[in-house]
């Protein structure tokens, strides 16, 4: 079942069960309460995924992150992977 | 392990595969064998359990080992053994983890699961339980871990139902015996709504002397690859990548992540890069030693040497290398084979001439290590045939 999908107007967080640890790929993240791990497989993704905070929306974070609209579209696939897995969640 | 490999775009610059194989700063997780007692002596028995070792880690420095993981950021570790319940710390341990943010899976014969266990265990957060069971029968899972623990895990499973746990795990190892029993295992975790877990059987430990007997035949892989293929949400703890050359590869990570992203510590504080490979030849350093866990992990020859590529062996111009990766370390190792050879358990046939090359009388390696107790006989499954063994 495809994810559902995340847009540029919603807003998401960093799940407070879940932790991040930074690797040369990106980073590891684990959830506690499911216990799933999930790889964040890129050193942007996961500048996008911790300036998340909840308030400004994903296309914000996006712009403040340098990420250019070209590559929206697969930013937008992967936030809303790491969505379905709880590692984001909506505010 | 069973990580949910997620497919994430941007696209990675080089795949995952490839990053773990140059091994990380930190284990992914680990497997952390608390003691080598044992109530049980199941004839596969990977590390020999049986009698404790007196030289286990006290409870203070499990403590430290834990400390370490947490500022490593080791997010969970799989506790075994031996059978880890009957350490009288057991729950002290298990406390001082979750409480530090290091998760727990641990793997248990469920005899000491009784109802208040349970309900103790319920009331845990960040914790998963996997009872061991071999057959989906008495009859075939007591012939290898002995008389009553088909009753005794069955036990387990319904105080842990009782007490609300949740989805805990079932963990079998696909042998020649039970692999006609998958359905059965995947409905008996329906009936408690649990997770199956299947892995495979290794040469290890006591396994060494019924490994030739129990291993699934090359008709009973193929079986065994298909009815995975089609059940995603088995889970393997992807042991099962040799069968990936048998053509779509199965989910999960296809890679031995031994010293690279995995590793096991033993009761006594010793680091092996991965639970079936105790011996001297894969024992890269103990927690004990200064520097503790981290310098070994990071600093050891061996976990050094491992993260290395692959070198040349028979398998490197195979066609199928890509697939099965040449299987796994130790499973070559106890057979008696070289690092280079293909797996003994190749679903292309490449190891037989091998295998059958192995007489009664080869000499294969055993571990030093041996808990098993004097006196106490193994179950056996089948007529063993004898294998004589090298000292070290």
């Amino acid at each position: 079942m495809d994810p559902v999908p995340v847009t540029l107007a919603d807003r998401l967080v960093l799940h407070p069960d879940v932790a991040l640890r930074p690797e040369r790929f990106g980073a590891l993240a684990y959830h506690f309460g499911n216990r799933r791990l999930s790889f964040i497989k890129h050193v942007d993704l996961l500048a996008v995924v911790e300036a998340l905070d909840g308030e400004r929306t994903v296309g914000e974070v996006l712009d403040s992150a340098g990420v250019d609209s070209g590559r929206h579209a697969s930013f937008l696939t992967a936030l809303a992977t790491l969505s379905d897995s709880e590692v984001l969640c909506a505010t | 392990m069973r990580p949910e490999v997620v497919s994430q775009p941007p696209a990675a610059t080089r795949p995952l595969v490839e990053e773990f194989r140059l091994g990380l700063d930190a284990p992914i997780c680990l497997t952390w064998e608390l003691t080598y007692a044992c109530n049980l002596s199941c004839a596969h028995c990977l590390s020999s359990s049986g009698r404790r070792d007196p030289a286990e880690l006290s409870t203070e420095e499990c403590f430290a080992v834990i400390d370490e993981l947490q500022r490593l950021q080791v997010f969970y570790v799989n506790l075994g053994g031996g059978e880890p319940m009957m350490r009288s710390d057991f729950f002290d341990i298990v406390d001082h983890a979750v409480s530090h943010h290091v998760g727990v899976k641990f793997s248990t014969n469920g005899t000491f699961i009784d109802a208040a266990a349970a309900r103790r265990l319920a009331g845990m957060d960040y914790l998963d339980v996997q009872i061991s069971i071999d057959g989906a029968t008495s009859g075939v899972n007591d012939a290898l871990r002995g008389r009553g623990s088909f009753a005794a895990a069955r036990q387990a499973m319904d105080h842990l139902a009782d007490a609300d746990f949740g989805p805990f795990k079932i963990s079998v190892v696909v042998t020649r015996q039970n692999v006609d029993q998958l359905d059965a295992f995947a409905d008996i975790a329906a009936q408690y709504g649990a997770q199956l877990r299947v892995t495979r059987l290794r040469p290890s430990g006591r396994g060494a002397d019924t490994w030739h007997d129990l291993h699934p035949t090359q008709e009973q892989q193929r079986q065994l690859y298909h009815w995975l293929l089609e059940r995603p949400a088995v889970l393997t703890g992807d042991s099962f990548f040799h069968l990936s050359a048998l053509g779509e590869p199965l989910p999960g990570l296809n890679l031995c992540g031994a010293g690279r992203v995995v590793c096991l510590i033993d009761p006594v504080g010793d680091v092996y890069a991965c639970p079936f490979v105790i011996h001297d030849e894969f024992l890269a350093g103990n927690v004990r030693n200064d520097g503790g866990f981290t310098s070994v992990w990071r600093e050891s020859e061996l976990f050094t040497s491992l993260r290395e590529p692959d070198s040349e062996g028979a398998c490197v111009s195979c066609g199928s290398y890509d697939a099965c990766q040449g299987g796994c370390m130790a499973s070559k190792f106890f057979v008696g084979f070289d690092l280079t050879d293909p797996d003994p358990e190749c679903v292309l046939g490449h190891a037989e001439p091998l295998l059958a090359a192995l007489g009664t009388d080869s000499v294969v390696p055993r571990a030093r290590v041996d808990h098993s107790r004097p006196g106490v006989s193994v179950p056996s499954p089948v007529t063993l045939r004898p294998t004589r063994r090298s000292g070290a």
